[in-house]
């Protein structure tokens, strides 16, 4: 799966589509293969604060937990609770129904310091 | 055994990569833990059938007019008992009671017997057996290297694979015949909780009856798979529910231990002293009762209290939650006590429920 261009990545394997100063979140297509059948995403309810490259969350498959850490800085204003009971939209849909939090930014510019996916994709290529 | 950093390579090796496997290092070997996703390998074999190649485990053939007393001495329950072409499983315990491993004896002919051990443990067993078996008059013969294994498991592991020779072997029994010239074993045994076959045969003939299997439908399946079938079964794992410094008592498997005959075995005095015994700790089947996974190490509390440790956790695809097994005291063993798991912080809600957790369908004849 090609990493949409609508959208910008970070190291963590996370990615972030902007419009105006929210900021839809999710991982990558990359990290839902390398974490296997995920089983449990555990996710900030809205209003709590993230702050970027701070964890905000666990994601859990099968074998192993790992660490979410936020891509922004920001107000959580939803949470894509669908993922209670349809964990496996994060492996099946990571860029559309996977999504998991959309976040109000406090500094849009932020986001310009991400990698955009040709970038990411290069990256992909050299680390992994 | 390999030299630091080397993982030792079963005859299947090439198969997984052609398969496109994700190899993970276990017990010095490089195996494949997923071929397409651990929940679709699961339900494979659940529904259809599954294959995993478990060449790593070490295999050895005891020779002699004594093998059956020697395998006698060497496991806690009564080998001598066995009929030709039957197994049974059993521990092979220290001098103090406590569990070197978990291990399954076939006796092929009187004079014949096959001794299946765990991977982690196989250098380990084979010293040990090498030194005991030696009072005996018996030698231990080493099958690892120079055999594949491969183990169909699955409601329609029997019917894919067809024939005669595989529909005659019934439960906890063995046979050996000939596939291509080869001398292909088989039993009528599994660590997953469904119905299946066991295989040995020679490792170069492995990667040819693998292709065979796949042909007949049977899908591959990973380590990550074969956890969570054998942990919804309720069947141990060594180095996760027992060490050494466990006994057979404790983990429930008194009924591998049997003192009736009179003769001697490796613990047998600690065993007859502790059978009867109160049980410091007992290990019980726990299923959580809200969202998480408990796993290996996580903190038993009960009513606040530290009371004990999860031995084995995961998530069941099957139950869709999360099932463990922890050693908790014998007074709060009973079946619908609550405890909490402390996961990574959170407390998780979880119930004694009886073993197992899983059993397959009763089979209409």
């Amino acid at each position: 799966m090609a990493s949409p261009n609508d959208r910008k990545y970070t190291k963590e394997h996370e990615w972030v589509l902007l419009d105006g100063d929210v900021g839809t979140v999710g991982i990558t297509d990359y990290a839902q293969d390398q974490l296997g059948d995920i089983v449990f995403v555990e996710l900030p309810a809205p209003g709590t604060a993230v702050t970027y490259m701070q964890k905000f969350g666990e994601i859990e498959s099968v074998k192993a937990v790992s660490e979410l850490f936020s891509p922004v800085t920001g107000e959580v204003l939803e949470r894509n609770d669908g993922l209670n009971d349809n964990p496996q939209w994060v492996n099946d849909s990571p860029y559309e129904d996977g999504w998991m939090l959309k976040v109000r930014i406090a500094d849009p510019a932020e986001v310009d310091a991400l990698m955009v996916s040709a970038e990411y994709e290069t990256f992909l290529e050299t680390a992994g | 055994m390999s030299d630091a950093g080397t993982l030792l390579r079963t005859p299947l090796y090439n198969e997984h990569l052609k398969l496109g496997a994700r190899m993970v290092p276990f017990a010095g070997w490089e195996m494949p833990v997923q071929y397409t996703g651990v929940i679709e390998e699961h339900n494979a074999v659940r529904r259809a059938a599954g294959m995993f190649d478990v060449s790593h485990m070490g295999r050895y053939e005891v020779h002699g007019p004594d093998a059956a007393r020697s395998m006698r001495y060497i496991c806690t329950w009564d080998m001598t008992r066995l009929e030709l072409g039957e197994g049974h499983y059993a521990a092979a315990c220290n001098e103090a009671g406590g569990i070197l491993d978990d291990v399954y004896v076939f006796c092929l002919d009187p004079e014949r017997y096959l001794i299946v051990v765990n991977a982690s443990n196989a250098p380990k067993m084979k010293r040990w057996m090498e030194e005991h078996i030696s009072k005996f008059n018996a030698t231990l013969v080493d099958r690892h290297e120079s055999t594949a294994m491969i183990a169909v498991q699955g409601p329609q592991a029997i019917e894919k694979m067809g024939g005669e020779f595989v529909r005659s072997i019934k439960a906890r029994r063995c046979a050996e015949t000939d596939w291509r010239g080869y001398r292909l074993f088989a039993s009528r045994t599994g660590y997953t909780g469904e119905d299946g076959l066991e295989f040995v045969i020679d490792a170069v003939a492995g990667p040819d009856f693998w292709q065979e299997l796949l042909e007949a439908g049977v899908v591959p399946v990973g380590l990550g798979a074969r956890d969570t079938l054998r942990l919804e079964a309720a069947l141990l794992l060594y180095g996760n529910d027992m060490d050494e410094d466990t006994n057979p008592f404790e983990v429930g498997l008194d009924w591998v231990v049997t003192l009736h005959d009179g003769e001697d075995f490796l613990g047998r005095t600690a065993l007859q002293e502790l059978r009867g015994a109160e049980l410091s700790r007992k290990l019980t089947c726990l299923r959580a009762l809200d969202r998480g996974v408990m796993r290996h190490g996580h903190q038993i509390r009960f009513e606040g209290e530290e009371v004990g440790t999860v031995a084995s956790g995961t998530f069941s695809p099957t139950l869709n939650v999360s099932i463990g097994m922890g050693f908790v005291p014998e007074s709060l063993s009973a079946e619908g006590t609550k405890f909490e798991i402390d996961v990574r912080g959170r407390p998780l809600p979880v119930e004694v429920v009886p073993r197992p957790f899983y059993k397959r369908p009763k089979k209409s004849k």
